[in-house]
């Protein structure tokens, strides 16, 4: 338990600042949630007994139990995440070092962040999506048609390097990803059409609009100014990883300072009781999924500048699935309601350094599918108050028969 | 008409649910051949009955015996198997799977493991037949109205055992003609020998169908009666729970009524309804003044309010706020014109329950001021303070999610929100419902001085004491159907208020 308490701060140093105006937002609530992000039970205890002080009129025993519950909600996802850590430690040595070369922060804590980044957009985006009890499918469409926009814009300049260009291309591609999102937003609450369905559409007729713009080929620029927005640093920092800073301090304002949140959660905790109080939930709905589609466009901004180029095919392909599970890892119910940023950025961080491990510790490139769904399932399963309930509580009989019966379903792939 | 050796005969029975006694000391019996009416309010066992009855629920003391042999089923499927099938007023089949389909699946024709289709089909047809219903069994079960599909359902269970048939509400959502064809079928099968349990709000129809009936009140028996020899009046007042003779002797304040009507009309509904749901209603409700509803369950008063508050579209009429037209289109636009209203289904339409207290209490005003105003912290503490000590909510902790309090603790969160946003009607249905006599006095107090204060109260409650005590005025509704409106004077009491219930107006 002390080893990832100290760690973590180091670690989460880049994500951990995005996540603190979010939780700064919220003086009673949400710091108690952010106390386990940064590691540990025992912080968690401390960080909100602490912030109990500025609400005069709570009581301590209250206090405790609302850590514990929200205390109870991260704890997992921040030890899978510190062990994850250990693990790659333990592999290559030198992993949580961070250094300055040219004015730049290197090390793998920072390229896990900066590579994270995209997927942290889109899963916060997600988060709100499914707060409002729906889900976006289409986020990686949007990927892809957003990079594949601002690319064939730049690559149609006369210069590329002139940062005026560059700013319209990036204008129209996010401008565009806030119409698709509309639209998804507008299937959903204007026409009552179920949102898997209807994202499902723009999810497929998404990657067709985006090869029409690449023309099918995959688009290559060469323009310096572009290339800051998802390989390059600012102030010692990657570029990426202040953008992500900043949505989030924007989402965290919004949904948590402003009153956007409590009508999110409201609208998908009971939307029946929502309607007859009042709230206009179509607008909210629609606001939410153009939100989400902003957070793709942003993302696929990312991506195709990292690598200078834009892929219709497979820029953000497969994004959606992970942007959920980094949603559900935080902690964020499917069924909407209740939902914490703090807990989806912890999820992306939680995929983001799988991948990062499967290639640092050197599993077989044949196997990494398998092992990220090995991960993934434990932290699902201690996610799980029910399996929780059987496995740390009742010692007795089932440990014994579960890993029996476990072993012969690993075996037979292998 | 019934041979006197019951089929079904359950005595003693008691049931107790955490802090609840829902059932004490409940005699029942059934004879082959008759249908028998379950009667009693809301909250009086009706339910918890059959639940015991079909193997839902299983009972703390008392016994039930099947066809003279002690039975005790664990679940529903054994009950079935027994002899005992129960059809839900929400039809329990697949709306997806076709009408033969339904009525066999899981007991399929089979032939070496496969399903002998035109057997299935062939059998349907004739089971179908036999309840006089003519309809195509290979058409999917949603192509059929929910008459059809209920009476599906019913050659379903008849099907799998022919000897006791339940059906708990069977006509809540059937127009005129549905309910004269599902009675047909209900005389059918009583006079081939099944016993039927028939539960309904409708007076009417129990009149019509019902041999005999039993009532029950606060989980008590009051007795078993024929039909014939209880009269409307009569029946209410066991319902109810009061003797004609000794609710005439209830002392009420009259309330000054024309002092009211003087002041400024703040609601006018004209000829406001909405088909299959409320008959066109004429109600004014003025400044100060508390109209209170008063009907049995399911008699349209919720709808009366639903529609009041734009929760549903009217299909006919208009509704005029402070003198002018206004189109209620949605719970919004009432709310902005200054109407609030709490649900009597507290946990379906009125709370977030994951939410906590403080922002249950918060979201109506929040609503209205939309999220890029937010209620400023400070400003959210004194209200919820104010309200969580002024209704006593309990825990008094405003970061207690609402999903974990009483159910009357519920109520007053409701009750928190709408107070907050100062309305200038408040829509109260069943405010004091389930909760304990103390709260509701609070509540009723409330009530009287919210009114003293100049806010128009539309207070709806199956308690007619209730009703009278804090009412200028009482409509009185039957069948979804506002059949009176009666100024709460000297001469109004709970009996005139029971009679016209009874009588639905027509004296």
């Amino acid at each position: 338990m002390t080893a990832p308490t100290g760690r973590p701060p180091m670690s989460g140093a880049d994500p951990a600042e995005p996540a603190e105006p979010g939780t700064g937002a919220d003086p009673s609530v949400t710091v108690a949630r952010s106390g386990p992000s940064e590691a540990a039970p025992e912080t968690a205890a401390t960080a909100s007994t602490g912030t109990s002080a500025p609400a005069a009129a709570a009581r301590p025993g209250r206090r405790a139990g609302l850590a514990a519950v929200t205390g109870h909600r991260l704890l997992w996802p921040g030890v899978v995440l510190a062990l994850l850590l250990l693990a790659n430690v333990l592999f290559t040595p030198g992993f949580l070092s961070i250094e300055m070369k040219d004015g730049h922060l290197y090390g793998s804590l920072v390229d896990i962040a900066r590579f994270g980044a995209p997927l942290i957009l889109v899963a916060v985006g997600m988060t709100l999506v499914i707060a409002t009890g729906g889900i976006d499918l289409s986020v990686g469409s949007v990927v892809a048609i957003s990079g594949a926009l601002s690319c064939l814009w730049i690559s149609g300049l006369d210069d590329q390097q002139d940062v005026g260009g560059v700013l319209v291309a990036v204008g129209l591609a996010l401008g565009l990803s806030l119409v698709l999102g509309l639209w998804n937003g507008f299937l959903v609450a204007g026409f009552g059409i179920q949102p898997i369905i209807a994202t499902l559409i723009l999810m497929v007729a998404g990657r067709g609009l985006a090869q029409l713009i690449t023309d099918g080929q995959i688009i290559t620029i060469n323009s310096s100014p572009y290339k800051l927005i998802g390989g390059g640093y600012w102030l010692t920092l990657p570029f990426g990883i202040i953008v992500v800073a900043a949505v989030l301090a924007i989402t965290a304002f919004l949904t948590r300072r402003l009153a956007l949140g409590l009508l999110i959660e409201s609208v998908g905790g009971n939307a029946t009781a929502s309607r007859l109080a009042g709230i206009r939930s179509r607008g909210l709905i629609i606001t939410v999924y153009a939100f989400c589609a902003l957070c793709a466009g942003i993302a696929g901004l990312m991506i195709s500048s990292n690598v200078s180029s834009a892929d219709g095919n497979n820029a953000g392909l497969w994004i959606e699935l992970d942007a959920i599970l980094a949603v559900v890892i935080g902690g964020t119910s499917l069924v909407g309601g209740r939902f914490s940023l703090g807990g989806t950025v912890l999820g992306a961080l939680i995929i983001q350094t799988l991948t990062t491990t499967i290639y640092s510790v050197g599993i077989p490139p044949e196997t990494t599918l398998l092992f990220k769904a090995l991960v993934v399932t434990v932290v699902c399963l201690l996610q799980s108050p029910a399996f929780r309930e059987k496995v740390f509580h009742r010692r007795g009989r089932r440990p014994g028969a579960s890993p029996a019966s476990a072993d012969p379903k690993v075996k037979v792939p292998a | 008409m019934a041979t006197p050796v019951p089929i079904l005969r359950m005595s003693g029975i008691c049931k107790e649910f955490p802090g609840v006694r829902a059932l004490s000391d409940v005699d029942f019996r059934l004879m082959p051949g008759e249908v028998h009416a379950l009667m009693g309010e809301n909250g009086a066992g009706k339910s918890t009955l059959i639940k015991v009855l079909t193997g839902v629920y299983d009972i703390d003391a008392g016994e039930i015996t099947l066809d003279g042999a002690k039975v005790a089923f664990a679940n529903p499927l054994q009950a079935q198997q027994a002899g005992i099938s129960t059809v839900y007023q929400e039809v329990n089949l697949c709306a997806n799977l076709s009408v033969a389909e339904n009525i066999f699946i899981g007991r399929e024709p089979r032939r070496l493991g496969r399903i002998r289709w035109r057997e299935m089909r062939r059998r349907a047809t004739a089971l179908l037949d036999r309840l006089d219903l003519a309809i195509d069994v290979t058409a999917p079960l949603s192509a059929y109205s929910l008459a059809v599909q209920q009476m599906v359902a019913i050659a379903r269970a008849v099907d799998i055992s022919a000897r006791v048939l339940v059906l708990d509400e069977p006509t809540s959502s059937l127009d005129a003609g549905e309910v004269e064809q599902l009675f047909r079928v209900m005389r059918r099968l009583k006079d081939e020998g099944i016993a039927i349990l028939f539960v309904s709000h409708f007076l009417d129809q129990i009149y019509e169908i019902a041999d005999r009936m039993t009532i029950l009140r606060n989980g008590r028996l009051v007795g078993e009666y024929l039909t014939s020899e209880l009269g409307q009046v009569e029946l209410v007042g066991k319902m109810i729970g009061k003797e004609l003779e000794d609710l005439t002797e209830l002392d009420e304040k009259p309330k000054e009524l024309e002092a009211v009507e003087r002041s400024q009309p703040f609601v006018e509904a004209r000829s406001l309804g909405r088909s299959g749901s409320v008959e066109p209603f004429t109600l004014t409700i003025h400044e100060g003044e508390v109209v209170g509803l008063a009907g049995l369950l399911g008699s349209g008063r919720t709808e009366v309010a639903r529609l009041l508050f734009g929760a549903d579209h009217a299909t006919t009429g208009e509704v005029a706020v402070g003198g002018t037209p206004v189109a209620l289109r949605t719970p919004r636009a009432a709310t902005a014109r200054g109407i609030a209203f709490c649900s009597e289904n507290r946990r379906a339409e009125g709370l977030i329950p994951d939410l906590t207290v403080r922002e249950n209490i918060v979201l109506a005003l929040q609503a209205a001021r939309g999220w890029s105003r937010p209620i400023p912290r400070r400003r959210q503490d004194e209200l919820v303070d104010k309200y969580i000590q002024a209704l006593r909510i309990s825990p008094a902790n405003p970061d207690q999610l609402v999903k974990n309090l009483s159910g009357g603790n519920q109520q007053k969160v409701l009750l928190a929100r709408w107070l907050i946003v100062e309305p200038r009607l408040l829509i109260l249905d069943e405010p004091t419902r389930g909760i304990d006599v103390g709260a509701k006095a609070e509540i009723q107090r409330l009530v009287a001085s919210l009114a003293d204060g100049g806010m128009a109260v539309l207070f709806i409650s199956a308690e007619l004491e209730e009703v009278l005590r804090l009412s200028h005025k009482v409509g009185v509704l039957r069948d979804r159907r506002l059949v009176a409106e009666l100024p709460n004077d000297d001469d109004l009491t709970t009996g005139v208020l029971m009679e016209t219930i009874a009588s639905g107006g027509r004296t």
